[in-house]
């Protein structure tokens, strides 16, 4: 029968797959086996966490082919990777790979400072950051089939997080609470397409799946982002970043499934040893904040 | 009569609300104290890897088991099929073993070779079920007991059912298909109220109500 793949459905649909659950960065293989025994949906496959991509400065650009593929080996459950913001050929070869993911993503330089990729033209799905409902919506209208708000990435601070998804579910409520003659305007304040802003306020959510990213490091920030609204979480540097990553992301695990269930969250906080250090944001200057990058 | 939908990761609101829509009482079952009353249970899409160990940490497995040895309809979808599968191919453990089959995970490949395609299932009726493979699994062997109630074109089973226990390789819940639901409902009332309906039809559900001891027999 007519059989069809790389569909809207099922790009969308391992996003949906993937709710409720952890994904978690990883630089190696042994790495990408504790995430998955801790219960990881799926990792992300890069060369630096984004802590040490932080540090080491310069410019942070697609892991090496065969390192993702090493993590592809050593896993079953899905494996990302990232692409620079514009570098559609980094996305050519990600697709080439058989990633099942692949992440525009502003933890590494950017590639092109007006445009991201058109990622309807990839038959691999693709998730990106947003730091509002304008930015989210604008992804969604390049082809993004999962969503994930920034935060700050390798800090190890929520607080962006918080910022930008709260930005996000007020953006959303906002919309739900106009007439539909005011949804016009609403698209151009939005800058984002009308179609997408009228199928927001009617649903009173996004048409794909929305995870948040960027600053996670105790199984309460993650439990935080998910009473926020979140459908599920992305943890970078806090896992291999604290003091026993597997405990950490085992935790991390527990309470996004249980986020609404204090007691749960506070009996698998017991006992993890030192989180990832963080970093207060007044501390990184403006040049080297990360959220800022994607339009 | 309730449906609890096992909520630990992965697409249970898509089956909340499907149910729901279809005017059924339904709650999302995170710990056992969640499936009180619940007269049938849904496990959802999501990763097989991450659900399993969600279930034995927070000792769902063997409420779950009861329930289900009792005569209370299970449908499960993608890696809810996994849980289901008494044999793993490549090894893992089985969670909850009430389908004699052998299961293979992601057998279809990556995510690149995910598909949507119209599937014959007689039992539903004529009119075809639009189904979504993602990352899917595929039955390999099928036991005695089972009723493949569809099959690729390959001749591959990707819907089965065992007595109470319903399972698919894809997604109803992300094609607005609500007939399988709609059979779970339908098991889940008669056994929730074995009185109702009992001289009409034999329903499978109704012989496991009347003995768990026979139901319960060759699955554990």
């Amino acid at each position: 029968m007519n059989v069809q793949t790389s569909t809207w459905a099922t790009k969308k649909g391992l996003a949906q797959m993937l709710k409720g659950g952890v994904i978690m960065d990883v630089v190696t293989p042994e790495h990408a086996r504790v995430a998955e025994d801790a219960g990881a949906v799926a990792v992300m496959a890069l060369e630096r966490v984004p802590s040490d991509i932080r540090a080491a400065g310069g410019v942070a650009r697609m892991s090496d082919p065969s390192m993702i593929q090493g993590i592809m080996d050593a896993v079953t459950i899905p494996v990302m990777a990232k692409a620079r913001i514009g570098h559609f050929v980094e996305a050519q070869v990600l697709e080439a790979l058989g990633v099942d993911y692949i992440d525009e993503s502003e933890v590494l330089t950017p590639a092109d400072e007006t445009h991201h990729i058109d990622k309807h033209a990839f038959k691999v799905p693709f998730v990106c950051g947003c730091r509002d409902l304008g930015e989210a919506l604008r992804r969604i209208a390049e082809g993004a089939a999962m969503i994930r708000t920034k935060g700050e990435a390798g800090t190890g601070n929520i607080v962006e997080a918080v910022r930008h998804t709260r930005a996000l579910q007020s953006g959303i409520r906002a919309l739900q609470g106009k007439r539909s003659d005011e949804l016009f305007t609403a698209a151009k304040e939005l800058q984002a397409p009308y179609e997408l802003v009228r199928e927001v306020a009617e649903t009173g959510k996004l048409p794909v799946v929305n995870f948040v990213a960027g600053g996670i490091a105790t199984p309460a920030d993650a439990a935080l982002a998910m009473q926020l609204g979140a459908e599920g979480v992305f943890v970078g540097s806090g896992i291999f970043k604290s003091e026993d990553p597997a405990r950490t992301a085992n935790a991390i695990v527990q309470a996004t499934t249980h986020f609404d269930d204090a007691q749960v969250i506070a009996e698998v906080s017991k006992g993890l040893g030192a989180p990832m250090r963080g970093i207060e944001l007044g501390a990184i200057p403006e040049a080297e904040r990360l959220a800022v990058r994607g339009w | 009569m309730k449906i609890g939908v096992v909520a630990l990761q992965g697409a249970f609101i898509e089956h909340l609300d499907l149910l729901r829509r279809l005017g059924v009482e339904a709650v999302p079952v995170r710990l056992p104290a969640d499936l009180q009353d619940v007269s049938g249970v849904v496990l959802p899409g999501g990763e097989s890897t991450t659900m399993r160990k969600l279930i034995h940490r927070w000792g769902l497995r063997d409420p779950l088991l009861d329930l289900a040895t009792q005569g209370a309809p299970v449908f499960g979808t993608c890696a809810g099929m996994i849980l289901l599968s008494r044999e793993i191919v490549d090894g893992d453990e089985p969670v909850l073993p009430l389908l004699d089959v052998a299961v293979k995970r992601n057998a279809f490949g990556r995510q690149l070779d995910s598909f949507e395609e119209d599937l014959e299932v007689p039992v539903l009726g004529d009119q075809p079920v639009h189904a979504v493979f993602i990352r899917a699994p595929v039955i390999e062997r099928v036991g005695p007991e089972v009723d493949v109630l569809a099959r690729l074109d390959d001749g591959r089973p990707v819907a089965v059912r065992q007595r109470n226990v319903i399972a698919t390789a894809f997604h109803p819940e992300l094609a607005g298909e609500t007939r399988f639901h709609h059979l779970l409902a339908t098991m889940a009332a008669a056994f929730a109220e074995p009185g109702e309906g009992a001289g009409r039809r034999r329903h499978p559900t109704r012989r496991a109500t009347g003995g768990a001891e026979t139901a319960g027999t060759g699955e554990r």
